[in-house]
């Protein structure tokens, strides 16, 4: 395994702070080749792309390892080819030809061709893990999934999707992380009891990315080190070093000190004061997380679209934007996210104490009802959570908090015990049917659906949303496919079970020699290549 | 002075003026223990604070958010500051102290009866008994108190009742281990033999005459708990197992505190400082007492 | 002759019977509460996006579908063969993550457990000699602080004002950035490892995170057993053979320090073993407002994680230290006093 060695360490060290060991009190500083960002990472539990699924897996892994197809720093909006340098469509709209780029190397020194294209995409599929939903969706399972994902020859990837999906869906999610290329000659070396060299990848790299990794250690540090022979050309800075600070209040105080280049996760509460500071700079760019309650409409008073809609009222989605989310979210109250293909601006919510009481009264609740609110603890659930309490409160409806871990609350939501909910939701890859499948399919109420989507937590029957859905997700023109999911947003906002509040902002706070920070939309284009220092 | 002197009296005509007269020359003894009553004054204004709670404080601006009005520093009209949802914090503390009463009365409540219930039959009858009754409680024994009740609480889910069943279910070994030791020291005392040739049942001698006896060690040792169980709560209100939101519990006030510590220190600083003067107010009251109780100074 | 050496192993029977009896207990309570959490440990393996049949094969791999009595055994039989299993959180072995965490605690306790000892006995001992005067009053005083004190809160008051403030001491974790991965493990203790490795500047950039959780810990032990010593020495104060001493005309200096002290080490070492325990589990809140990757922060995180055979693992480490700690004080205290041992 690499390690700094000591003399480089100490050759960084000490053209920066000669007598920092001396005196406690000498701003300390990264090294002059290394960014070191401050998030919280408790979240990783896996950093093999074939079944890494929390954000920051997949952030780590979008600059691990190149992907069939990318979206790239430079132009964040549109999609290029990574290994494969070229595609077709087959007239049929069903087969999807890649032609894999000439002269790539995995960091072991193997070749990149089709084949390994071909096994990584087999792999995701045979290990069906959290993110195997992705691939098998296309009607791919792990006895036809080898005749229909082929590498016909060294540099040619053929892929086969039974399933009626449009063109530009599949080729999306030849960018999003189960489309990661592996190193199939060493993860098989390491392969253990059958599992594709799975336990291994948990810890390891096998990669062509812009990086490696070097070290991942649980809920304190993931490093990772430049790959100088990218295809793209060698990242700027060599190593770059996330650490585990969950707290906003010490990732300001170490960004202000100078012992971290970033700050991810700082709140408004942190942000102002530093925006005077003349040693950091704050970048603020879009996101595209919705931060939403769901409410089940198994719970009475839910399952009336008035009552639904008296809720919606009862949010003071204004006041909390303007506080404590402030910069972080901004109101967003349809399904997809600005920035995504067939997104809407579509705001027709908004407090209206009168107008809710008058929806109860005629759906019966003139003296409203109680109903349990599930928040987990991480900012700012608790504090939406507490601020929906109150203005709900005015129209009578009594809310509980019920606090809990994360995955505490996502467990009562998908064993739909749940009453009502603040939870959060990133989207899969960058087309709308990710959010659309997930917030529209709802044709199977029993208690083995396919897939827990949101309809089916909720209880919210509506097979004829669910085929338009599915409709949308084939409609080959452009224009008409944009509109259909305009018209599926408005309806699910209006009548769905779901009060859509925020979308949100990333908010980075660094230190002001850092140059070239790209600003992604989401985990998949964080990409830490184009940093750099002065 | 009469009333003293009745009291007081060296040859008392009833039990009932013989137990007074014990009971006030404790007092006595206590009073001239400045740091117990120190101790004693808290725990009084604690208890003062929490039932005359809306007389000090709007229990309005406890609990309804002022989003504009947040992180507030001091001022005449919030004397401690506002927390991050515009809350007076002043308000806020002074309605915490009934969520740390409720849970230490509650706590004494379950504790002690569980303790004796375990440590008074292993004393009394000893054997097998005591055996495996002292094993049970040297396996609760063999874990940190904290990490336990943090298991209990994560298990049981977060919210009020559940801390204090988990804190009580990680409380009560000592007490249990403390009845037994008194019950095998009086075990074999006359009066006790007598009731039983008297043909008085098990469980009579010992509610009516090991009991009695077990309480007043028993009483001291939850004084001096009371400021743990107020540690313990307060710790697992940090870690987000405490009371539910908007409730305001002091540590759960600490723990959202610590994100705005270093420009709005008062949010975190305040909710923590009750909490150490209470505790110390327990613990000044308990170390007064067991002073006290065992004659030393 | 013979009943001297008999009842010696017949006791040392007794106590490996019941400490096996604890053992098992502790892994049944410990696995019943994790059985009972209300986070699906499935959940916390696939997250909220998997599909239903993922879901299915993940709840039959970790063996939930089978009752729990079942499980429990298999578990058992496991710990037999020395597999604790593997971590959710970490994606390793429960062991290679404990020997990877311990060694931070011990560094923190170990450093709290000197400051409260160098302190803390003489603190003890002045309060015994000046018995009712004010240094007694002032050591009591300090005494009940320690103990009424959250530690979480004095945690982050000592941040604020020794690390945001003052800058005298580091923040949060163990080591800054630049230094990490300079020094190959050897205890697993930064301090000692550097030093052993000869880095100085790692070493006093370790020291510098460590110092202050250990000061705040170390607060807490100083409290107990300056508590601690005070007791012992004032029943050792009352002992004919002090006041024989100072007859003789033995300087009251010698007769405290050397006589007097010299009495009551055996329960001294009993008092500071226990301590020991109480800073593992103080560990828990000091760790997690310090980031510091220990042991309770290891335990904290698995649970909150639904990480079952991480909670039992480092449950199992803490309960054998506990009963190793609580047993060692027991025969320090028989061996010396035979009054102490039970009539039972």
């Amino acid at each position: 395994m690499f390690k700094l060695t000591r003399r480089q360490a100490l050759a960084a060290f000490s053209a920066i702070a000669p007598v920092a060991s001396w005196s406690p009190q000498v701003e300390a500083a990264t090294p002059r080749d290394a960014l070191v960002i401050a998030k919280a990472i408790d979240d990783t539990i896996t950093l093999d792309p074939g079944e890494c699924y929390e954000l920051t897996g997949i952030e780590i892994c979008t600059n691990l390892y190149d992907r069939i197809l990318r979206y790239e720093a430079d132009d964040l909006n549109k999609m290029v080819g990574g290994v494969a340098e070229s595609w077709q469509v087959g007239s049929d709209g069903k087969t999807y030809t890649f032609k894999i780029r000439a002269g790539q190397k995995f960091m072991s020194g193997n070749p990149v061709t089709a084949e390994d294209c071909a096994w990584s995409l087999q792999r995701v599929v045979i290990m069906n893990k959290t993110s195997g939903f992705l691939l098998t969706q296309f009607g791919w399972n792990k006895d036809n999934v080898k005749d229909l994902v082929k590498a016909t020859s060294p540099d040619t990837l053929v892929i086969n999707v039974p399933a009626a999906f449009a063109p530009t869906l599949v080729l999306n999610m030849m960018t999003s992380i189960v489309a990661s290329v592996v190193d199939m000659k060493t993860a098989m070396a390491n392969q253990k009891d059958g599992d594709l060299g799975n336990a291994w990848l948990k810890t390891n790299s096998a990669s062509s990315g812009a990086y490696r990794l070097v070290s991942w250690r649980p809920n304190e540090s993931i490093t990772l080190e430049a790959n100088p022979n990218f295809r793209l050309g060698a990242p700027k800075l060599r190593r770059v070093i996330m650490r585990h600070v969950p707290e906003p209040g010490s990732q300001r105080l170490q960004l202000e000190r100078g012992d971290i280049d970033v700050a991810r996760g700082l709140t408004p509460d942190q942000l102002t004061p530093l925006a005077g500071s003349r040693d950091i700079r704050i970048e603020s760019f879009p996101g595209v997380n919705n931060f939403y309650a769901i409410m089940n409409l198994k719970h009475g008073p839910f399952a009336d679209v008035r009552v639904r809609r008296a809720v919606k009222m009862l949010v003071d989605y204004q006041a909390m934007a303007n506080t404590f989310l402030k910069d972080r979210f901004f109101v967003h109250q349809t399904f997809l996210p600005i920035g995504f293909f067939g997104a809407t601006p579509y705001n027709p919510f908004k407090l209206d104490v009168e107008g809710a009481k008058k929806l109860l009264t005629e759906a019966g609740y003139p003296n409203g009802f109680e109903v349990r609110l599930s928040a987990n603890t991480n900012n700012p659930f608790p504090q939406i959570a507490q601020a929906i309490q109150q203005t709900m409160a005015l129209g009578g409806i009594r809310v509980t908090i019920a606090s809990g871990d994360a995955r505490q609350v996502i467990g009562e939501i998908r064993g739909r015990t749940f009453q009502m909910a603040v939870i959060s939701w990133a989207p899969d890859y960058f087309d709308p049917h990710t959010n659309a499948d997930f917030f529209v399919q709802g044709e199977d109420m029993s208690d083995t659906p396919k897939a827990r989507t949101g309809p089916w937590r909720a209880g919210w029957l509506i097979p004829e949303l669910t085929a338009e859905m599915r409709q949308a997700a084939q409609e080959l023109d452009g224009k008409k496919r944009e509109q259909m999911y305009i018209d599926l947003q408005k309806k699910v906002t209006d009548d769905g079970p779901y009060v859509w509040m925020f979308q949100n902002n990333w908010v980075i706070a660094m230190r002001s020699n850092l140059q070239g920070y790209p600003k992604g939309l989401f985990e998949d284009q964080f990409f830490y290549r184009t940093i750099s220092k002065a | 002075m009469q009333m003293r002197a009745w009291l007081l009296d060296p040859a008392p005509a009833s039990r009932r003026q013989a137990r007074l007269g014990g009971w006030y020359r404790a007092w006595l003894a206590f009073r001239r223990n400045t740091l117990g009553m120190i101790g004693l004054a808290i725990v009084l204004m604690l208890i003062g604070m929490a039932a005359f709670a809306p007389l000090i404080a709007d229990p309005a601006s406890a609990l309804t958010q002022v989003l504009p009005n947040r992180l507030q520093p001091a001022s005449w009209e919030h004397p401690f500051g506002t927390d991050e949802l515009g809350r007076d914090i002043l308000a806020r503390v002074v309605f915490g102290a009934r969520i740390t009463l409720t849970i230490v009365v509650l706590v004494s409540v379950i504790v002690v009866p569980i303790g004796l219930m375990i440590g008074l039959p292993a004393g009394y009858f000893g054997g097998w008994i005591d055996a495996a009754l002292m094993r049970v409680t040297d396996i609760f024994l063999a874990f940190p108190r904290l990490v336990l009740a943090l298991a209990f609480a994560a298990a049981l889910g977060p919210g009020i009742e559940n801390a204090v069943i988990a804190i009580a279910l990680t409380a009560w070994p000592p007490y249990a281990r403390l009845a037994r030791a008194e019950t095998l020291t009086r075990r074999r005392s006359e009066f006790i033999q007598a009731a039983e040739l008297q043909g008085a049942s098990h469980v009579r001698i010992i509610a009516t005459q090991i009991v009695p006896l077990c309480l007043p060690s028993v009483i001291i040792r939850l004084t001096l708990d009371m400021a743990g169980i107020i540690l313990t709560a307060a710790g697992l209100g940090f870690l987000g197992l405490g009371a539910q939101p908007p409730s305001p519990e002091w540590g759960a006030m600490v723990s959202t505190g610590r994100e705005v510590l270093l420009d709005q220190w008062w949010v975190a600083t305040i909710p923590g400082l009750a909490i150490f003067i209470t505790s110390l107010g327990f613990n000044l009251l308990g170390d007064g007492l067991r002073d006290v109780s065992s004659g030393r100074g | 002759m013979a009943r001297r050496v008999v009842a010696p192993l017949r006791r040392l029977g007794g106590l490996l019977f019941s400490v096996a009896l604890t053992f098992l207990g502790l892994t049944c309570v410990t696995f019943a509460i994790g059985r009972f959490m209300p986070i699906d440990p499935v959940i916390a393996i696939v997250g909220d996006k998997a599909s239903q049949e993922t879901y299915d094969r993940v709840y039959r791999e970790l063996g939930l579908n089978q009752p729990v009595v079942v499980q429990y055994g298999n578990y058992l039989g496991k710990i037999a063969q020395g597999d604790f299993g593997n971590s959710v959180m970490t994606a390793r072995p429960v062991v290679e993550d404990l020997v990877r965490v311990f060694p931070a605690t011990i560094e923190l306790a170990f450093l709290a457990l000197v400051i409260g000892v160098v302190l803390g006995i003489p603190f003890g001992v002045i309060a015994a000699t000046n018995r009712g005067r004010w240094p007694d009053q002032i050591v009591r005083f300090l005494s009940l602080v320690g103990y009424s004190m959250p530690v979480f809160w004095l945690g982050l008051v000592g941040l604020l004002l020794f690390y945001a403030k003052l800058g005298w001491v580091q923040g949060p974790g163990r080591l800054d950035v630049v230094y990490d991965d300079i020094v190959t493990p050897v205890t697993g203790m930064l301090t000692v490892d550097s030093l052993l490795a000869g880095e100085h500047e790692v070493f006093a950039n370790a020291l510098g995170h460590l110092v202050l959780p250990a000061s705040i810990l170390g607060f807490l032990s100083l409290a107990y057993i300056a508590r601690m010593t005070r007791s012992f020495m004032l029943a050792q104060l009352e002992q004919e053979y002090i006041l024989a001493a100072l007859a003789k005309g033995l300087s009251p200096w010698r007769i405290i320090w050397v006589h007097a002290l010299g009495n009551v080490w055996v329960q001294l070492v009993t008092v500071i073993a226990l301590t020991f325990g109480s800073l593992l589990e103080g560990a828990v809140l000091t760790e997690t407002v310090f980031a510091w990757p220990g042991l309770g922060l290891y335990m904290k995180n698995s649970l909150f994680a639904a990480d079952l055979n991480a909670v039992l693992g480092g449950t199992l480490l803490i309960g054998s230290i506990y009963i190793v700690l609580n047993m060692l004080s027991d025969l320090v205290y028989t061996m010396v006093d035979p009054r102490a041992r039970e009539p039972n």
